[in-house]
């Protein structure tokens, strides 16, 4: 592996989504993709695994059901079972249409946190961190593909041009 | 190009834009300066804001005593006013979140403003359960922290605390919500900011968002959960809030149908509230091209759909009054009750409003006018209040022991908090409409060549070839 990255900029997302498939074709290593909104179908055709962060959402759910199950009985039925408005409070499952909401509230409330916290740690998003797309424009209206490159670059550059790249640059 | 797309479906961005033509408009706004009738704006809702805190502050030096509210009816504007509020901030998660699970493509022009618009009300809401406490500093014992009381907890059996839950809970998600989505906006400021203070402010509000593909991928998949966890919480957050008046044993109160239909009422009043903002913003912050007639158009459907489950909740309440067999319920409704009592006017205010005007909706010409959608906007929001506050007055003024009836008339401090609400609501959107994206521009390029009219014009032109 050589310590060179090649940089290929575009203008338009079907421009960018067919180069991708000829990189491919071409047994090229993607580094990374850089564009300023989704572009349906990249990732797979960069062949991307999925993201697993819903499933990570569907146990923070379950952790936050339990939390509310267990917390409520504690309160309810354990620790203070006390006679309020005549409400039976001699096992959870005699007072439980009672403590639905606040069961449902926190499944989501854990959920939905969890999960966006997760996200923000996987990618590596905080308020003090620095942008890293390489050229300012990737935000608005271009779309930038990274490859790593051996010595050899003129066969890539030709490929890149002919898919339609709008600038190509060279980083050591 | 490989986009398909049915010929019948109009444009959802006009005036042939391209992806830097969106990113500009959009970041127009926040780029120029603040314009004469925008400080005018905004001293007013600061003034009307600081009246409301003048007021509060009253409230809580001297006692609720200076509230019109009396030992029956012991809740009237206070938590009308909350109710109101949490209703207008359901239209923008039902926006964001609903709409994106049904893939409608036009939510993409409206939605982060209808989640700014839901965060500023929720805000607004969230002060009533407090300020309306006899002591507001004893209101953290609402929740269920260990203590010294030997560990005194809270009863979960109360909707009150369930609505503590439901609102934290729903003001935290959507703002994670709405904030995440902002992240890839906030970086397209940045990357265009020239001045050094407004590049720091924005690199330090987008997190360092680079739109890496990985992180596309992964914002997508937190977009849909968090949709799928929002359309249930904002359905479960108004149940909730019904259930404050379902629960009880007031008859006129006590409804099984409450939980559904202040979720109606609460889409009907939000899509209100934000039809009203948003024909203003199109045309202040030259949003045109991106919220369009047929935007507007969109959202009135809901509101007329909406309305229509709303009205045939008012016609089955009525029913019910009728059909129950009790005499309270009956009296409550059909006698001196609301539609004939003392506080006729209110009842009258809501089905005209509501039931009878909203109506109009059904026809296109009506539907599709800018004027005549702001005017109807403006007449839900009022209508809507007034169905909060029919619920709640009018059936507390009276109830079974005919020896508490009573009236309620409001006082200033009353009048005071809800102008001062309204003032912060505005104060808050004001400032947000200068310094943040208020289009998700991201999110519209990515429909920009399957709903731009330049795109749409030319794939009809490769048909007809």
């Amino acid at each position: 592996m050589s310590n060179k990255t090649l940089q290929a900029i575009f203008d338009d997302d079907d421009v960018l989504l067919s180069a991708v498939k000829d990189l491919r074709a071409a047994e090229y290593h993607i580094e990374e993709i850089f564009t300023p909104f989704p572009v349906h179908g990249l990732e797979k055709a960069v062949g991307l695994p999925n993201t697993r962060i819903a499933i990570m959402a569907f146990i923070y759910g379950v952790i936050g059901f339990s939390f509310a199950v267990w917390m409520m009985n504690y309160m309810m039925i354990a620790d203070w079972p006390q006679n309020i408005g005549g409400k039976p409070s001699f096992s959870f499952a005699e007072n439980m249409p009672a403590f639905v909401p606040i069961m449902f509230e926190l499944t989501v409330f854990f959920a939905a946190h969890l999960m966006v916290i997760t996200f923000y740690m996987r990618s590596k998003l905080w308020p003090f961190k620095k942008a890293e797309n390489p050229d300012p424009r990737t935000t608005d209206d271009h779309f930038m593909i990274e490859i790593a490159v051996a010595d050899d670059v003129n066969a890539l550059e030709d490929l890149l041009k002919k898919a339609g790249a709008k600038e190509i640059k060279i980083k050591a | 190009m490989s986009h398909y797309e049915a010929s019948i479906r109009e444009p959802l961005i006009n005036g042939n834009k391209s992806y830097h033509d969106i990113t500009v408009d959009v970041a127009a706004p926040v780029e120029g300066k603040a314009n004469k009738k925008w400080w005018i704006a905004f001293t007013i809702a600061l003034l009307a804001f600081l009246y409301g805190i003048a007021c509060i502050a009253y409230t809580i030096g001297i006692g609720i005593g200076v509230w019109g509210l009396n030992n029956r009816v012991n809740w009237a504007w206070d938590i009308t006013n909350f109710v109101w509020w949490v209703g207008i901030g359901h239209a923008g998660t039902l926006i964001s979140a609903v709409l994106l699970l049904f893939r409608q493509k036009w939510r993409m022009g409206i939605n982060r403003s209808a989640e700014a618009m839901t965060i500023f009300a929720v805000f607004q809401a969230g002060l009533f359960p407090i300020i309306h406490m006899g002591r507001v500093w004893n209101a953290f014992y609402v929740l269920p922290l260990p203590n010294a009381l030997g560990s005194l907890w809270v009863n979960f059996n109360s909707p009150l605390l369930w609505d503590v839950f439901a609102i934290s809970t729903y003001l935290s998600v959507s703002l994670v919500f709405w904030y995440t989505g902002l992240l890839p906006d906030f970086a397209m400021l940045r990357d265009r900011a020239v001045r050094p203070f407004q590049k720091k402010i924005y690199g330090l509000l987008s997190f360092g968002w680079s739109g890496r593909l990985k992180d596309w991928q992964r914002f997508e998949e937190v977009s849909l959960v968090l949709a799928g966890l929002a359309t249930p919480l904002v359905l479960s957050v108004h149940t909730i809030v019904s259930m404050d008046f379902a629960t009880s044993v007031i008859p006129g109160w006590h409804s099984t149908i409450f939980p559904p239909y202040f979720v109606a009422g609460a889409i009907f009043s939000g899509f209100a509230m934000v039809q009203t903002l948003l024909l203003i913003m199109r045309k202040v912050s030259n949003l045109e091209a991106y919220i369009t007639r047929i935007h507007i158009e969109n959202m009135n459907k809901v509101i007329l759909l909406t309305g229509g489950i709303v009205s045939v909740a008012y016609i089955t309440e009525f029913f019910m009054g009728w059909y129950s067999g009790s005499s309270y319920e009956d009296y409550t409704y059909l006698s001196v009750g609301a539609a004939t009592g003392p506080y006729w006017w209110a009842f009258w205010a809501l089905i005209t409003c509501n039931f009878i005007i909203p109506q109009s909706l059904w026809f296109k010409k009506l539907r599709t006018n800018y004027v005549w959608s702001f005017f109807i906007s403006i007449v839900i929001n009022i209508g809507m209040w007034f169905e909060r506050f029919d619920i709640i007055v009018i059936d507390l003024s009276r109830g079974h022991l005919p020896s508490s009836w009573t009236m309620f008339s409001p006082t200033f401090v009353d009048v005071g908090i809800f102008i001062g609400t309204i003032g912060f609501f505005f104060v808050l959107f004001l400032l947000y409409a200068r310094t943040f994206p208020v289009i998700a521009q991201a999110e519209l390029k990515s429909i920009l060549k399957s709903s731009g009219d330049n795109y749409k014009k030319l794939r009809e032109n490769n048909h007809e070839q």
